[in-house]
């Protein structure tokens, strides 16, 4: 359908003689281009959001959307008796010990990427990208396999006769061990784009202007590169926030984040309402802070327009 | 005058330094000494090494064989940030994060300096390069080429180097600003004592600054001497080339020892004896344009060639012309006063002296 009014669009523009009704505004061609994806927007983005929204403010375990409204479900969140918000802590707190991890990670390799591997770099970046041909769970599971008991790591150690490998399997650690392997490439590229915009003699200067390496880190390194470090950070942070694969297959629900109260809320327990309301605070917590984030965030410089 | 208060010892001394990347030879061996407070001023085409040359003596880069010595010391492995040299980069590499103050300030901040006596050097550095206070907060991105030129310079200075290295920082200013910085460097120069190592492809400005010129082709210190010495004493033809707009004519050796055959040229030239060509068999001659005469009706000259103008150049104050002789194009410049008023096609006799010619060899 949508091929078919482009294509009549196509051909209303070309054969249509002028002096033809005009529309009563007109687009410039870039927005013109840009029609596709905003339509696309509208319907893949825009519309689940509203939708959520509106089943937010139904009652509660009903599918009564605008037809009546109500803000029971949110009360239901706020009282004092819901223990939603130790989720809600659970996974900001995996979120910012995962972005510090990768921080503390990443940099390292970044840097190595940019100014130590030279012709290696395209090999090394390669290796970091091929774990997400394969998808997420399939991973995780394969973790699983690795790390349970009588598994390839515990059962190998036995069969060689040693007492059996650590069980480290559903624990908090094996979640967040699993959380930073899952979002390295996402904080590392973002970093290493940010490191690539240093200019190299910028550093030689330093130098010779008598700073050492630790100075040069301080003074040049990382306030040039912060662009990239902040995107890398606010991505990988927006997305382990909503991580909900770690906690299920690594941490075996031992803990309970919040995306998975919220799929709890649409599958389990069937409350579409509630699990709408859950969602739309998370979203605004996260929208907030993002739109906080990139407020600083100079996107221009790191475009290099500037 | 600081510089003459100096003994006349070498600062910077290079024995026998080599670099090479791989199979490529970027410096072939060479022995160079900087005097302590001289302005040098290293010259020659892209490619010539001088850049390379210059980032040993800033210990960017370590020789692949020879010394390099500091006042006597061996400082071949020395890390940039321990020398007492100081570089300005040809992209200035100021920090654009920083204002213009935190940029000068920079090696003093590194150094353990309290912001307060940081502050007032950098002010002061700031009326030594003629940039006004109030730039002091000014993002340095905001500032024009050559204010950034200034900053750059302040900021090395601030350093308190003993040597200051230029890579070619004036490359992307425009010729009339170009023409008032250079002479505030020399002023500078002067000023500070300091020794200044200068890089550049432009022998006007080597010419403008420095007390010596140093000129590099292809990995190799073709020839080091002071501006008149590069001038009226050019080594080689790359030289004599590289000074500007030049005649050079092949020559053979004919019978005598100041007699000699046009190559590519018909006639016969006599030189003033010298040593580089003593016992050449072929050389070139140079002759420059300002020294060529056009001769009129019973003139005459040491040497001779007849030839047909075809183009006339106003060069503001001179006039250039071209004149095709056989398959040669000459240069000729004469005063706006001596103009020939000759039209194109019009047959004219050249000459000049044998005094005014340089020899050198092929």
């Amino acid at each position: 359908m949508v091929s078919l009014s482009v294509s009549d669009r196509a051909t209303d523009t070309a054969t249509k003689p002028a002096g033809a009704p005009r529309l009563p505004f007109r687009l410039s061609p870039g927005a013109r281009a840009a029609l596709p994806l905003l339509g696309l927007l509208a319907v893949g983005f825009l519309a689940p959001l509203l939708a959520i929204l509106a089943f937010s403010f139904a009652p509660p375990r009903s599918f009564a959307v605008l037809r009546a409204f109500s803000l029971a479900n949110y009360a239901e969140l706020f009282s004092l008796s819901n223990t939603v918000w130790l989720s809600f802590l659970w996974s900001i707190g995996f979120a910012l010990a995962t972005v510090v991890l990768l921080a503390l990670i990443a940099y390292p390799i970044a840097f190595g990427l940019t100014f130590v591997f030279g012709r290696w770099s395209g090999l090394v970046s390669v290796l970091f990208v091929f774990p997400l041909f394969v998808s997420e769970n399939v991973r995780l599971y394969g973790w699983v396999l690795f790390f349970i008991k009588n598994g390839v790591l515990d059962g190998s150690l036995k069969a060689l006769g040693f007492s059996g490998g650590p069980q480290v399997l559903y624990t908090s650690g094996m979640i967040l061990a699993g959380m930073v392997y899952t979002y390295l490439p996402f904080m590392l590229f973002p970093m290493t784009l940010g490191l690539a915009m240093v200019p190299r003699d910028l550093i030689d200067a330093a130098r010779d202007l008598g700073a050492g390496r630790w100075q040069i880190w301080r003074e040049v390194e990382v306030p040039l590169a912060m662009p990239g470090i902040l995107i890398g950070t606010l991505l990988t942070f927006v997305l382990a926030i909503g991580a909900v694969a770690e906690a299920k297959i690594l941490g075996g629900q031992s803990v309970i984040v919040i995306s998975h109260d919220i799929e709890i809320a649409f599958t389990y327990s069937q409350n579409w309402p509630l699990g709408s309301a859950l969602a739309v605070l998370v979203t605004l917590f996260i929208g907030t802070l993002t739109l906080l984030a990139l407020q600083r965030l100079d996107l221009d410089r790191l475009l290099g327009r500037r | 005058m600081p510089t003459t208060d100096k003994p006349n010892l070498p600062i910077l001394q290079l024995v026998g330094v080599r670099k090479t990347f791989g199979d490529f030879v970027a410096v072939e061996t060479l022995d160079l000494d900087v005097m302590e407070g001289e302005f040098l001023t290293i010259v020659g085409p892209s490619g010539s090494g001088k850049t390379t040359l210059l980032r040993m003596l800033a210990g960017m880069e370590a020789p692949s064989a020879g010394d390099i010595s500091l006042r006597g010391v061996r400082i071949n492995e020395m890390p940039p940030e321990k020398r007492p040299t100081c570089m300005v980069f040809q992209s200035l590499a100021l920090f654009p994060h920083k204002s213009v103050g935190e940029n000068i300030e920079f090696p003093l901040k590194m150094r353990g300096v309290p912001a307060k006596a940081r502050k007032a050097r950098a002010l002061e550095l700031m009326g030594v390069v003629r940039l006004p206070e109030s730039y002091y907060a000014k993002n340095v991105m905001k500032c024009s080429g050559g204010e950034r030129q200034r900053v750059a310079l302040a900021r090395a200075l601030a350093y308190d180097p003993d040597v200051l290295f230029f890579d070619e920082p004036l490359s992307a200013i425009d010729y009339k600003l170009k023409k008032v910085l250079e002479k505030e460097l020399k002023d500078l120069h002067r000023e500070t004592g300091k020794t200044f190592v200068y890089i550049t492809h432009s022998l006007e400005e080597a010419m403008v600054m420095s007390d010596r010129i140093g000129v590099m082709r292809s990995g190799r210190l073709v020839q080091v001497g002071t501006p008149e010495e590069i001038y009226a004493k050019p080594v080689d033809r790359f030289v004599s080339e590289f000074m500007g707009e030049v005649n050079v004519i092949a020559v053979e050796r004919a019978a005598g020892v100041e007699d000699w055959t046009g190559v590519d040229v018909p006639g016969r030239f006599t030189l003033a004896p010298c040593q580089e060509i003593a016992d050449a068999a072929t050389a070139y001659v140079v002759v420059r344009p300002e020294y060529l005469r056009v001769l009129g009706e019973g003139a005459g000259a040491d040497n001779a060639l007849e030839g047909v103008i075809y183009n006339e150049y106003a060069l503001g104050s001179r006039i250039q012309y071209q004149v095709r002789v056989g398959e040669k194009v000459m240069l000729v410049e004469l005063s706006r006063a001596q103009a020939l008023h000759a039209a194109p096609g019009q047959r004219v006799r050249l000459g000049w002296d044998a005094r005014d010619a340089i020899a050198v060899r092929n």
